[in-house]
């Protein structure tokens, strides 16, 4: 993409930027093509269709744009109860993701720093062992634990299960950027007399936050999204959460298809808006993190 | 980066490291104690579950090889078995080469790619439940797409027709996670040195050559890493069929996650669930494992990121 500029002449770029990276084949060009005509024919059916009243929808090509748009799908909706589940999610997100990414952070840090210590080294593995595990194949026993501490049908009940679950992976992801930091870095804070716990949020911090932000978006995600540990763990349509209720809402509504359209985009703005934040912070974190 | 060198501020008594290990283990236990609490014990106990009898309210029995006995008995089991490697076979052969290829091509540094990158994003963000509620009002066959267009080859019974129920569940569960595996090939691709491509060019090899002769072998790893990911995945779906098809028409798209399901909190036989889930894990294991020797020493490095 520089090839055009005379100004790359004099100085010669770093040898690790791959500049003037060589064209796509066509193959690869058709496909990303049609592929994208497939990624968003939905997408964009499902957000004009949220602005449809009912009779057009049924009347109208489904792939015109409203005739004359309205916002009483999405009037409908916030309307109902959706309101609490989007807060309950909310909470359950919140209540989740912060804790589970704090402690892995504390554990990818004891993990990289202790590495002589058998302890530490068994506890790798056994996260290492932990991806492997899905959630689905231990809903039964987790059922079983939440019943016994008698959290069934609390947000609290969700809470727990997505921390646990968020744990191996997300240690796997920190530890290998804190592997990176140098370790003249450790050393001279060493030599400050910083304790473990300082360094941990003075040094490594700051310079994985790139790496934090990353797995808190892609938790949250996860967690946001989460539908099995609801539908099992929770029962009154007081503790639902989003996915959930879009799922209830369907059969509720099934021939009301632009109210379901905007229940969808209202629950799935805000992970897009979170994305496109996080995007940006994801950027600027990395380019602080190599700006020096 | 001002934050690099730290006033020391905090002059505690110095640490007593008599060498690199300090005492930092303790930072560990707060996610090990929730991991064994919520992961390990489960794992533990859903083997236990599986030689008792549990209705999932009252008391648990202890019933030997009762439950066992009655899953592989049943033909139910062969049944979600098959469902669910065949969705797993499908799923990978119209993913893999989707994937490599799109991800080479986003590979390519120009700005509209990256632009492409974002929208290619943008199904990975949606829920399961979501997706597949936009899939059921899409598909449908009064009301969809295909009759508001008129044309009769999208006008099918799509999600009450069992080989097509199958097809659609495929074809969702990839448009999902298509650009997931993509992001990881174009990583992939994005470390291949570009030096192996100009010497391929110098020797006059078209693009598609260079793709098949340099792309291809090089990703040799990055195809195992998907691949595992892929399939051991796709023994997990479950939110996505529950909310499509509910494991219908009849039991076309019960897979075994949808079976477990089925049987544990519906029937509310819990001793079979958990064997069930037990076969579940086994399976998973078992084809990580082979995916692993098939690809020599796949080193965890290749996750990174993912």
């Amino acid at each position: 993409m520089t090839t055009g500029r005379p100004v790359h002449v004099e100085s010669p770029p770093p040898p690790r930027r791959a500049r003037r990276w060589r064209p796509g084949n066509w193959p690869a060009g058709l496909s990303s093509l049609i592929w994208l005509v497939i990624v968003v024919v939905p997408i964009y059916w499902i957000v004009i269709t949220s602005f449809k009243t009912q009779s057009n929808y049924f009347v109208q090509n489904p792939l015109a744009p409203a005739g004359e748009p309205t916002l009483d799908n999405y009037r409908m909706v916030l309307e109902s109860d959706f309101p609490r589940y989007f807060v309950n999610s909310v909470v359950v997100v919140v209540g989740a993701v912060l804790p589970a990414v704090l402690i892995s952070f504390m554990a990818a840090y004891a993990i990289v720093r202790g590495t002589g210590q058998r302890f530490l080294r068994g506890v790798n593995s056994l996260f290492l062992m932990g991806l492997a595990i899905p959630l689905q194949a231990v809903i039964i026993p987790v059922y079983l634990i939440i019943i016994r501490l008698q959290l069934y049908d609390t947000l609290l009940a969700i809470i727990l299960p997505s921390v646990a679950f968020a744990i191996p992976l997300s240690v796997l992801v920190l530890s290998n950027f804190i592997r990176d930091v140098p370790r003249e870095l450790f050393e001279s804070m060493r030599m400050d007399g910083a304790t473990e716990w300082g360094t941990l949020w003075r040094l490594v911090f700051p310079l994985t936050r790139p790496a934090l932000v990353t797995v808190t978006i892609y938790q949250g995600l996860l967690t946001w999204n989460g539908f099995l540990l609801p539908l099992i763990l929770t029962q009154s349509s007081e503790q639902r959460t989003l996915p959930l209720a879009l799922a209830a809402f369907q059969g509720q509504y099934s021939i009301n298809v632009p109210a379901i359209a905007a229940s969808v985009v209202l629950t799935t703005l805000p992970i897009v808006v979170l994305y496109a934040l996080g995007r940006r912070q994801l950027l600027s974190g990395l380019t602080a993190g190599f700006g020096k | 980066m001002t934050t690099l060198a730290p006033p020391a501020v905090r002059e505690k008594k110095t640490t007593v490291n008599g060498g690199r290990s300090g005492p930092v283990a303790w930072m560990a236990v707060p996610a090990l104690l929730m991991f064994l609490a919520f992961g390990v014990v489960p794992l533990l106990g859903v083997v236990a579950l599986s030689f008792t009898t549990w209705d999932g309210l009252g008391d648990i029995h202890p019933s030997g090889l009762t439950s066992w006995r009655a899953v592989l008995g049943d033909p139910g089991l062969v049944h979600a078995l098959w469902v669910t490697f065949l969705i797993m076979a499908l799923s990978w052969l119209f993913q893999t080469p989707l994937s490599l290829l799109i991800g080479t091509f986003l590979a390519g540094r120009q700005r509209y790619r990256e632009v492409l990158a974002v929208i290619y994003f943008l199904p990975l963000l949606l829920s399961s439940a979501a997706l597949a509620i936009t899939y059921k009002a899409l598909l449908d066959p009064n009301f969809g797409l295909g009759p508001g267009l008129g044309s009769s080859l999208l006008t099918q019974d799509w999600l009450g027709r069992g080989n097509l129920a199958l097809g659609v569940v495929v074809f969702v569960v990839s448009w999902q996670f298509i650009p997931f595996h993509s992001l990881i090939y174009q990583g992939g691709v994005r470390q291949i040195p570009v030096s192996l491509y100009e010497a391929a060019q110098l020797d006059g090899a078209g693009t598609v050559r260079q793709f098949f002769r340099i792309t291809l072998p090089q990703l040799k790893y990055t195809i195992i890493t998907s691949s595992t990911l892929m399939v051991v995945g796709s023994l997990t779906f479950f939110d996505l069929i529950y909310v499509l098809t509910a494991g219908g028409p009849s039991d076309a798209t019960r897979a075994l996650a949808l079976d477990m399901y089925q049987r544990g909190f519906k029937a509310s036989l819990m001793g079979p669930a958990s064997a069930i889930a037990v076969i579940l894990v086994l399976v998973g294991l078992g084809l990580a494992l082979l995916l692993r020797r098939l690809g020599g020493d796949a080193d965890e490095s290749q996750l990174e990121g993912a």
